[in-house]
């Protein structure tokens, strides 16, 4: 078709001679118009206001771009569209956009300020693709606006915009380098990020830009190495590819002190790995320091490398071949020799796949044989050739077999080579018969198998067969000819018949070398070789001279005319090569009157013995580059390629990897923490918490005590255990603040060590719950504490945070050293209060019944406040009469177990950023449930969830309610877990309606005011609706709205000081208020009802997401 | 990462290229014009190219070369993967993957090709993900848009790209739910002369065509579990619940995928359903040959042998053949010297024989090797290994899916040699 004329043109510009376009309408194409007008249809189209014509013309003119045919001329016509209603037109005008801006850099601007509306609009998909877009257009007076747009989107709401950020950094800085600094700041920024969909991007990012930043690396390694299960798949690969890098440099070699081990007693390498064993010297020598360090301290391997080792392993199962390749490139230079071996399986898994895939991975298992054949022998018959490989393919498993080959084997393989000679593929063959030659020389048992096999296939009638063994056999031979004088002879006879100009050479060289074992035949080789001189190849003829000149000093009475004969012809020969060979061997053999010293040594100088080569596989010491790679592949350093570097001699200081933040710590170390073991959630939070906060106190490791529990919760507990005995349970929860009031000097001498005040907020959360679950038992054996607490201190050993723990038990030394006695007992104490948990469904003060006196305390706060209680009264309490309970688990999904949840509205004890939810569990089945928990919790980025605390038993018929906190971060993503019971896992999400993400906020209508002024415009949504009939009265207004959404009225006319209430206004206005709970931004609503239950609504929100969410369910709320 | 792809049809033209940075010049694939050339067959083309300012990378399927350009250091297999990853779309989009399709449905194929990459990395794949972004053509659709100026292209982020089951889309809807599932083995041996076997594997896949509404989650189990040894499965399966249960837990793509493929360990003797007896010559006069080959089933556990079919790559030399079938048909192709018997169903009481005499060219030498014979077969309703599928349950969802496991045994890689 057009194809090849379209390759023809290709780039032609403008000036390029008007063809018909293929599938264009034929009267619209260019066969009427002349080059000046061509397009001019298209224009038209694009020009019209018809969407269904500019489609057209949209998808004619990408037809255009991706058969490669210019359209550049069509740009201004196209560029006015980019701002088309029509998705699929836009998505197009993108396309050719970002194909033409960098030819038409001006033009292009006019399209900028659409994109940089679209990074503003509330729908993140638009938001994505405006930035992505904008990114992509290679302009380069737009890099200051791609820098804020990028260092936007990087803190944007929405993962997926922050995910299209990291791909947008190596844009912008393939674009402009210089602004490397300012990027690497926003890729530590989203380093941090928590979510899958941004860490496969953003390393990609790192790798691209700063590679060489190891060290932003450090904090967010435990997180990768955890998250990296979830990323998808080509996230996997670059993750696992740049960690792979990272721990080369962080940690230590863990076959350092194997290397010792083979030092004593590699007596059975001997045979076989002559070429390895240069090459493990060479490695001894280098690391022979560290070695001997190594000797005197036995290898302990990080806790973070087994953590990096262990989380990549499951990924070898993987689908994607590259994720597979990539875990066993890591496996290969980082594990330690004895686990390297699972690779194994899943590499020769890939050899069932496209045979693109086989011929990278065979490449790759050819550079591993080299150094860990033992790994491959398992599977030795997968590399078995089939008749229907690819001849390179062919090649490449053929290599392996031969490195695979020992003593054991040789025989299979000898006999596999066999039917391979056979085969039509000429150029396999002749592989085949190298191989076979470097099995010979690697193998001394079967040397002479190999070459009396060699010798058969001389009188192969395939003549490419005949010559590669000739070239095989002599270098064979070159290792004991002494031996084999027969063959020599027999191969002066293929002179006659070989024409293989190599094999010629190579036969000619042998009897030269060898004339003293040949003395009859060869002169007359030669005399043979003279006379058919001029018709040779040029490498026949230098060898032909060197037999020459060797018989020549060996047996100069029959071949002095033979000799001269030849360097005559020789003398002037086309090839300067063999005019120069001829004159210096005539000088140097033939003795003149001017010939110097040298001839006398011309015996010495032709006829020195020569070492054998040593035949070696091509992929010796490609692992210099890391496997998988294109540089490995290549066996070339590739553009970008980053060195895999050498373990370091000492290991670097692993505290780098502590994470500070303590509230993302909980969350993933939970997770990991989960898969091992169901944990008490009480237990580990603090644990968590405290651990991470304490790494932050000071980097003092000296002392380690024999101690581990929290110190800081300890001695917080411990001071204000006499006054919490007392304190009833409903006063604890009555007012936080006054609470933390009275804790604060009381806890102040304990702390006094540790000179952080910044770090109170944090350590004051397990401090309460510690101190809830001391507050609800006092009796609990003693025995059963006992094992608990070892149970978890064995755990936190694995769970990679020793480093941690050590640094705590070292802060607090004075309150330490003061209670060491007293700690055990109390640790006890401590443990066995937790697990008293267990046994109580609903013991702590976080499980609150519905309709508490915790409300009711709240409205008296807020009666306080406000003047006009009775207008604040419905508001307030309504919502929590009429929750609206939704469904989690049904009764039939859930074998029985029926489970339903609702937003209570209460603060969230443990955390003011959290949405409580009350979750209601029935066991409608005639069995007992037991131990109720949650698992498995995943969420988006910055989410968090306080689970509540696992149900023991729930006995049939019974219903049971607990509490937990869910921090949805402002946005109603869903939070997903799995409910688990002794027998069952159910799937289940909670996704919260937006109403549910604020809460009351109380202000008067003049502060109320005031806001609303502050966040007019963009912030501000307003719609015109008809109030449902039902609806038209105050009390109904504010029951819907405070229904719908978790917001306090605002008391009107409060801002009149009344003293007498003010006669209702005729269409009264109603306001409410709120705060979104994580992170406080002011929700404003207000309904302003007008005549024949017309309305106006208007949110307020500087969220502009939540605001147009709650538009649309308070309108809804309103109008049904 | 990825710069730019060309897609290259057989005889070498460029018909379609997409570039995700700078536009790379259509002169690159030149290197790769000669290095086709080089090569007697597209098979043979070295997937990694190496040029003076590029690397290429391809991959040959369906007759169509997929060459990507590249700059720097990138995983090749990665780049690999990818290509068969767009080939796999453009298969579940158009159902083929040929020149002509591609070129008739070339907007989709853009708008596919900018989804999937962003500044050449990865955006995109998973196939549920796509098909809400850009919908796949069929005719009702593109009869309406047409009319209407509707378009192929949705305007919501896809619930998919979102959640952390990215394979599948929310909201599905149907009304007859269906979960089926077939096993599909392929015995990949290497047989001798005599008849032994010189190598035999068993490899299997789970294909699932699955269309249940929600959120379904699923649980296959096996009786026997045990014979798996190694696997890989769907980014859906959970692996810890395969690690410590061998069960597969998961929450499954609409629509079909492959759910897991495994290898039978090695420990098992594998069965070979059929046994050849063959006997190929070649006369050092007279230059001609004489061929006979008969089949006859070994262990085949009581199911018919069907689909049999053997493939022969002669010699070059062979000029004609002069056969006659008991049973079946034989072609030779005189261009590929390529002889295809077609059996069909292997009856046990009356086996199939293939004889006669392949004349040869006058003068040329007697041929080195004989050739093998590759054999293809099918078994309905039998999984050679003896893998079988305990059960399945559906968590989730409240409705009653139909349910169904198939299986199938093929010949895989299954060679003769002679």
């Amino acid at each position: 078709m057009s194809t090849s004329s379209a390759f023809n043109d290709e780039k032609g510009g403008s000036s390029s001679v008007g063809e018909p376009e293929y599938g264009h309408d034929p009267a619209s194409g260019g066969i009427f118009s002349s080059d000046y007008k061509r397009h001019d249809d298209l224009k038209e189209m694009l020009d019209s206001n018809k969407d269904s014509l500019k489609l057209e013309a949209m998808k004619r003119i990408v037809a255009m771009i991706a058969r490669g045919k210019n359209a550049s001329d069509l740009f201004p016509a196209v560029v006015k569209n980019v701002a088309c209603k029509n998705i699929e037109v836009k998505k197009l005008v993108y396309v050719y956009l970002v194909r033409y801006a960098e030819e038409q850099q001006d033009l292009a601007l006019l399209s900028i300020s659409t994109f940089q509306r679209g990074l503003k609009d509330p729908n993140q998909l638009i938001r994505a693709s405006a930035l992505r877009v904008l990114s992509s257009i290679r302009v380069t007076i737009i890099v200051p606006i791609m820098m804020l747009a990028i260092k936007e989107a990087a803190s944007d709401m929405s993962p997926y915009v922050r995910k299209t950020a990291a791909h947008a950094i190596p844009k912008l800085y393939s674009l402009d380098p210089e602004q490397k600094d300012q990027l690497i700041e926003v890729i530590e920024k989203l380093l941090a990020d928590k979510t899958t969909l941004v860490a496969g991007s953003v390393v990609m990012a790192f790798e691209e830009v700063c590679p060489e930043r190891i060290d932003l690396i450090h904090k967010n390694y435990r997180k990768l190495c955890n998250l990296l299960i979830d990323v998808e798949e080509w996230g996997q690969v670059v993750i696992i590819n740049m960690l792979t890098r990272y721990a080369r440099t962080q940690f230590l070699n863990p076959n350092i002190n194997e290397s010792l081990l083979e030092e004593g007693g590699g007596g059975d390498k001997k045979f076989y790995a002559s070429d390895e064993d240069e090459d493990e010297d060479e490695e001894k020598d280098k690391k022979a320091e560290a070695v001997t360090m190594a000797k005197r301290k036995p290898y302990v391997m990080d806790p973070d490398h087994r953590l990096l080792l262990r989380n990549t392993k499951p990924l070898l199962q993987s689908r994607n071949a590259a994720v597979v390749m990539a875990v066993a490139q890591l496996y290969f230079h980082l594990a330690p020799k004895a686990e390297v071996g699972v690779i194994a399986k899943a590499l020769v898994r890939l050899l069932r796949s496209h045979s693109e895939v086989q011929y990278v991975v065979l490449q790759n298992v050819a550079t591993m044989t080299i150094k860990r054949r033992g790994m491959f022998e398992p599977y030795l018959k997968s590399f078995y050739i089939r008749s229907t490989d690819p001849t390179q393919i062919k090649i490449l498993k053929l290599e392996v077999l031969t490195n695979l080959a020992n003593e054991t084997n040789i025989s299979t393989i000898l006999r596999e080579f066999q039917t391979y000679i056979k085969s039509m593929d000429k150029d396999f063959v002749a592989a085949t018969i190298q191989a076979i030659g470097r099995c010979a020389t690697n193998i001394g048992e079967v040397r002479d198998t190999c070459l009396n096999g060699l010798v058969q296939l001389l009188s192969n009638r395939d003549e490419l067969v005949v010559a590669e063994s000739v070239v095989v056999i002599k270098k064979l031979l070159q290792m004991q000819p002494e031996k084999h004088s027969d063959i020599i002879k027999h191969m002066a006879k293929l002179t006659d018949n070989i024409q293989v100009p190599m094999a010629r050479a190579s036969i000619l060289w042998l009897i030269g070398e060898y004339c003293e074992h040949v003395p009859k035949i060869a002169p007359d080789v030669l005399r043979k070789m003279a006379k058919s001189f001029t018709n040779e190849e040029d490498i026949v003829k230098l060898q032909i001279i060197n037999l020459a000149a060797k018989l020549y000093l060996t047996n100069s009475k029959q071949t002095k005319l033979l000799t001269q004969y030849v360097l005559n012809l020789a003398k002037y020969d086309q090839n300067y090569d063999i005019r120069d060979r001829a004159r210096f061997i005539r000088q140097l053999i033939v003795p003149t009157e001017k010939s110097g010293a040298l001839s006398k040594y011309a015996k010495k100088l032709f006829l020195a013995l020569k070492p054998a080569p040593v035949l070696e596989s091509p992929f010796k010491d490609r692992d210099h580059f890391q496997l998988g790679s294109l540089s490995h592949l290549l066996n070339a350093k590739a553009g970008g390629y980053q060195e895999l570097p050498d373990w370091p001699e000492a290991a670097p200081d692993p505290s780098v990897r502590n994470v500070e933040v303590p509230e993302w710590t909980k969350c993933s170390s939970r997770e990991k923490r989960k898969e091992k073991k169901v944990e008490k959630p009480f237990y580990s939070d603090s644990e968590g918490e405290s651990g991470a906060t304490e790494s932050a106190d000071s980097e003092s490791d000296s002392a380690s005590g024999s101690e581990s529990g929290s110190e800081d919760s300890r001695s917080g507990s411990e001071s204000d255990e006499s006054k919490e005995a007392s304190e009833s349970e409903e006063e604890e929860e009555e007012d936080l603040k006054t609470k933390k009031n009275k804790e604060k000097p009381l806890k102040k001498p304990v702390q006094e060590s540790e000179s952080e005040q910044s770090s109170e907020e944090e350590v004051r959360k397990p401090e309460r719950k510690s101190k809830q679950s001391k507050s609800d038992s006092e009796s609990e054996s003693e025995s059963e504490s006992e094992s608990e607490s070892s149970e978890s201190e064995s755990e936190d050993s694995e769970d990679s945070e020793p480093e941690l723990k050590k640094k705590k038990k070292g802060a607090p030394s004075k309150p330490a050293f003061k209670a060491t006695k007293k700690d055990n007992k109390k640790e006890k104490k401590e443990m066995s209060l937790l697990d008293l948990d267990d046994f109580e469904p609903a013991p702590s003060p976080q499980v609150t019944p519905v309709n508490s006196f915790l409300s009711n305390s709240l409205v008296t706060d807020l009666e306080g406040l406000s003047l006009s209680d009775s207008a604040l009264m419905p508001a307030t309490i309504a919502p929590s009469s009429a929750l609206k309970s939704y469904e989690l688990l049904h009764r039939i999904t859930g074998e029985g177990l029926s489970v339903e949840y609702c937003f209570s509205r209460q603060p969230f004890i443990t955390d003011a950023n959290m949405v409580a939810v009350q979750v209601h569990f029935t066991n409608n089945s005639t069995s007992d449930t037991k131990s109720l928990h949650m698992e498995d919790v995943k969420l988006q980025s910055g989410m968090r969830v306080k689970e509540f605390p696992e149900i023991e038993l729930l006995p049939a018929g019974e219903t049971a309610t607990a509490v937990m906190g869910i921090d949805f971060c402002d946005s109603t993503q869903t939070a997903n877990f799995q409910l688990c019971t002794h027998t069952r896992k159910f799937f289940v999400s909670i996704q919260p309606p937006v109403g549910e993400l604020m809460r009351p906020f109380f202000m008067t209508e003049n502060e109320f005011k005031k806001e609303q002024g502050q966040l007019m415009g963009m912030n501000e949504i307003t719609e015109k609706l008809i109030l449902d009939v039902k609806c038209r009265n105050e009390h109904a207004i504010v029951q819907k709205v405070t229904t719908a959404a978790n917001l306090s009225r605002v008391p009107c006319g409060s801002d009149k000081e009344c003293s007498t209430p003010p006669p209702p206004p005729k269409y009264p206005v109603y306001r409410f208020a709120g705060r979104t709970v994580t992170s406080s931004s002011l929700v404003l609503v207000t309904v302003a009802t007008k005549d024949q239950g017309a309305a106006q609504l208007t949110v307020n929100c500087e969220k502009m997401v939540i605001g147009t969410m709650l538009v649309k369910d308070i309108l809804l709320a309103l109008t049904q | 990462m990825i710069d730019s792809l060309f897609l290259i049809n057989h005889s070498g033209d460029i018909f379609l290229e997409k570039h995700w940075k700078s536009v790379i010049s259509r002169s690159v694939c030149d290197y790769f014009f000669e290095a086709k050339e080089k090569a007697v067959d597209p098979e043979n083309v070295a997937p990694v190219l190496q040029t003076p300012h590029h690397y290429l990378i391809s991959i040959y399927r369906d007759k169509i070369f997929f060459l990507s350009a590249i700059q720097t250091e990138v995983p090749p297999l990665f780049v690999i993967e990818f290509l068969h990853r767009v080939g796999d779309t453009f298969l579940d989009y158009f159902g083929e993957c040929s020149e002509t399709v591609i070129k008739d449905n070339v907007v989709i194929v853009y708008e596919l090709l900018e989804e999937m990459l962003d500044n050449g990395f990865p955006l995109a794949t998973e196939s549920n993900v796509l098909k809400e972004m850009i919908k796949p053509p069929n005719i009702l659709r593109s009869v309406v848009n047409t009319l209407t100026g509707g378009s192929n292209v949705g305007n919501t982020l896809p619930t998919g790209q979102l959640s952390n089951v990215p394979w599948r889309r929310a909201g599905v809807k149907y009304t007859n739910n269906e979960a089926y599932f077939d096993v599909i083995e392929e015995i990949d041996a290497i047989l001798d002369k005599s008849g032994t076997t010189v190598f035999a594997e068993i490899q299997g896949v789970i294909e699932a065509c699955v269309r249940l509404t929600g959120m379904p989650d699923l649980t296959l189990s096996f009786m026997n579990p045990r014979l798996l040894d190694d696997v890989s499965f769907h980014p859906c399966v959970r692996f810890k619940r395969w690690e410590s249960e061998r069960v597969l837990s998961f929450i499954p793509p609409d629509g079909n995928f492959t759910l897991m493929s495994y290898q039978v360990s090695s420990q098992n003797l594998v069965a070979i359903p059929v046994y050849v007896k063959q006997n190929i010559s070649f006369l050092e006069a007279g230059s001609c040959g004489r061929l006979d080959i008969t089949i006859g089933p070994k262990q085949t556990m009581g199911k018919t042998v069907e689909g049999l079919m053997v493939t022969v790559h002669m010699p070059k030399a062979v000029l004609t053949v002069n056969l006659t079938a008991t049973q079946g048909t034989h072609t030779y192709d005189l261009a590929t010297k390529v002889l295809v018997w077609d059996i069909g169903k292997l009856n046990p009481q009356k086996l199939p024989n293939l004889r006669g005499s392949l004349s040869m060219q006058p003068g040329a030498p007697k041929p080195e090797e004989n050739p093998s014979l590759n054999i293809d077969l099918k078994i309905q309703q039998l999984a050679i290994s003896g893998l079988k599928v305990s059960r399945l349950d559906m968590y989730g969802e409240k409705y009653k899916p139909f349910k169904g496991v198939k299986y199938l045994t093929k010949a895989g890689k299954f060679q003769v040699r002679t």
